[in-house]
């Protein structure tokens, strides 16, 4: 960027020049001007905002170094040259719910619905690795996802639609290769090779221990899980997205924006040490690696996040890991709207701030989205629902114009100097993670778990004192709310779903199944890739709950610190 | 001086959304009042067990994965059958408000849902689960 004269100045007094009159004439103004009450002078994640930002803030920026064009290092500006004229974000609504055969049902009528790929939700149960019928499910199965335990359950999730052809992202994490064995099994039996199939699991178990909590063994074998899967894909499944590594569920935990950022990245990293760490080449898994964001609601603030967060990746990929593949130093991300910005009381407002969240997700250069559905906040959406969701995302795309110039706000002299802001402020988070000796002994030290209850208390007391307006719960209430129709899921579903699961043990060969998962806890005593084990349990019936409770006895059960 | 309520922050069953409990926990306990939280994960028998043993004037369970509607009403159950009736349970989540009908009716004193201001809990929770410390 060409550096200018200052003009505008710093209200903090650092001028790299002699002020213009017109400078002080506005500073002057300004000071004078009565102000708003309310928490103005920063963001949402309680970042200190001047209230004008001018040439004095991108001064330091050289273009060619810092943004530079949109496909070429460090991809600050976007990491494909074409933008979104070559080719949309893809809309993606994750949906789950019930049984397998209802939720393959909502697949096929969003994909009707001009939905370009597919994302599961899985229920609690099948989450924590623990069958349908399981003591521990008992309540809890089909609720907040779909049911899997079995081959078939997987086989009905899927039927009728081509896995060749379309892109699945699963939201799965300790149990993640049982599903992604389940995933190739199905498709085998369709006529497809892993080889073709394309998609992304989540499998990002450091956020686990750090922000979401579904986990079953503790962090060091769960990387050991994640490096085989990595080191499997990139032989086997090469169009496959190994890892989802995820911030969204950090800042959904209470975050900052920067939080987010410094720990999804950092738990990036470690996946990549560990990888490099079995042995593999950082430019055989790396490009496979992918990233999954909150879109919340302070607008520029997350564009600078997206922005910054493509930078920082790149640097470290290239400079600290010396990958030599371009697409090694790539950040693709997904985002989702902030569920922890919608609110119960006048759910129609939910609409809207996912529009706005969702627009700073494009401007922020998101490859693929999903938008909340106004009642997600209460329960798992009605058909109804999702498709205003997703049609809000149709309405972005197609009639608002913003996917039609690359990057827009680049060069803003607020987004640039934020986004500055936002790398250097993770620049510190990472040096205090190293600190502790990497991310797992700061998950073990409760760290980032401190951090972010910090910070979730800290705004919520904010709302709580009348600094931040919540509009329909701290400002403009309204006592009368407009009724909203929810969809329920019964408890006959959990009861089918139990016959089903137990009809399909007493069909199976049970010594074949026993057979298989012997081999797996053999492999997983020694140091063969384990995948392949996972594969064949899935193959000879052995179920979701069987497969994760025969490794306990290998690496044990976590249990976390409770901090508060 | 009375002694201060002493009130379990819990979380049951699979879900482990625990942003919720933490705040509620650290604004109850700003509030003066004496916190004690389970952890992740917990059964049914663990909270009302620990709910016993630690002699709390209430229960505020928080509830995110769907799973209400059974846990809930079988906290109550055990509270009941152990003889704690007395204690006051509580809660919140992602519970839409037909279900709040029927967790009220099943002797659940409270549900709070997202967005419920924290000043309205605190003085609930003074105001109910402060009747067993008077007693």
């Amino acid at each position: 960027m060409k550096k200018e004269k200052d003009i505008t100045g710093s209200p903090n007094g650092k001028h790299s020049g002699k002020p213009s009159s017109a400078q002080a004439v506005w500073q002057a103004q300004f000071d004078a001007a009565a102000k708003l009450p309310g928490a103005n002078d920063r963001t949402i994640s309680d970042h200190p905002l001047k209230p004008l930002y001018g040439p004095s803030d991108a001064a330091g920026i050289d273009y060619e170094r810092d943004l530079s064009y949109p496909g070429q290092y460090p991809f600050t500006r976007g990491i494909h040259a074409s933008g979104y004229r070559g080719r949309l974000w893809t809309m993606r609504q994750f949906a789950g719910f019930g049984n397998a055969k209802q939720t393959n049902e909502r697949y096929r009528f969003l994909l009707a619905q001009g939905q370009t790929g597919l994302s599961v939700a899985f229920d609690m149960p099948a989450l924590m690795g623990y069958d349908s019928d399981h003591p521990r499910a008992l309540g809890e199965v089909g609720k907040c996802g779909v049911a899997i335990s079995t081959l078939q359950d997987m086989q009905d999730l899927f039927a009728g639609i081509d896995l060749g052809r379309i892109s699945t992202s699963m939201t799965i994490n300790c149990t993640a290769p049982v599903a992604l064995a389940m995933y190739i099994a199905t498709a085998e039996a369709q006529g497809v090779p892993q080889e073709k199939l394309s998609g992304t699991l989540q499998a990002d178990m450091l956020k686990e221990y750090i922000a979401q909590k579904e986990w079953i063994y503790p962090p060091e074998p769960s990387m050991r899980i994640i490096t085989d899967m990595i080191a499997y894909c990139s032989r086997h499944v090469p169009k496959w997205n190994t890892i989802s590594i995820s911030g969204y569920h950090i800042r959904e935990a209470g975050s900052t924006a920067v939080q987010e950022l410094a720990f999804t990245l950092a738990d990036g990293f470690a996946y990549v040490e560990a990888g490099v760490a079995a042995g593999l080449d950082v430019d055989d898994f790396a490009p496979r690696l992918s990233f999954f964001f909150n879109a919340h609601s302070d607008f520029f603030e997350e564009i600078a996040k997206y922005r910054a967060a493509r930078r920082i990746w790149a640097r470290h990929m290239r400079e600290r890991f010396g990958a030599k593949n371009p697409r090694s130093w790539t950040l693709r991300f997904h985002t989702q709207t902030a569920g922890c910005s919608a609110t119960a009381q006048q759910a129609e407002n939910n609409v809207m701030r996912v529009a706005f969240q969702a627009l700073g997700a494009v401007l922020g250069g998101t490859q693929s989205l999903h938008t909340n559905s106004l009642d997600e906040v209460m329960a798992l959406p009605t058909e109804k629902n999702v498709q205003l969701a997703l049609r809000t995302q149709q309405v972005l795309a197609y009639e608002t114009g913003v996917g039609n110039v690359i990057d827009p706000l680049g060069g803003s002299y607020y987004v640039e100097r934020l986004t500055t802001e936002m790398e250097e402020g993770a620049e510190e988070y990472f040096a205090r993670i190293a600190e502790f000796g990497g991310v797992i002994p700061a998950i073990h030290a409760g760290f980032f778990q401190k951090e972010i209850a910090d910070a979730s208390y800290r705004y919520q007391r904010e709302i709580e004192n009348g600094e931040r307006i919540i509009v329909g719960v701290n400002d403009f209430v309204q006592e009368e709310e407009h009724p909203i129709s929810l969809l329920k899921i019964g408890r006959e579903i959990e009861l089918e779903q139990c016959a089903r699961v137990q009809a399909f043990r007493a069909s199976r060969d049970s010594q074949a199944a026993a057979d298989a998962l012997a081999a797996l806890v053999s492999a997983a005593r020694g140091g063969d890739n384990m995948m392949p084990h996972y594969i064949d349990c899935v193959k000879k019936k052995a179920t979701l709950g069987e497969i994760s409770e025969a490794l306990v006895p290998v690496f044990g059960r976590y249990r976390e610190p409770a901090v508060i | 001086m009375a002694r201060p309520i002493r009130i379990l922050v819990a979380k049951a069953g699979l879900d482990g959304h625990d942003r919720g409990a933490k705040v509620i926990a650290r604004a109850l306990r700003d509030a003066g009042f004496e916190v004690i939280y389970t952890g992740l994960h917990q059964t049914p028998e663990q909270v009302v067990e620990a709910a016993i043993q630690e002699d709390v004037d209430g229960i505020g369970l928080s509830v995110l994965s769907g799973a209400h509607m059974t846990l809930f009403p079988r906290i109550k159950e055990l509270l009941d059958k152990d003889g704690a009736s007395d204690v006051v349970l509580f809660g919140g989540g992602t519970i839409p408000n037909e279900d709040i009908e029927a967790l009220r009716e099943a002797g659940v004193a409270a549900v709070f849902t997202p967005g419920a201001p924290i000043a309205g809990i605190v003085d609930f929770v003074r105001r109910e689960c402060g009747k067993r410390v008077e007693v």
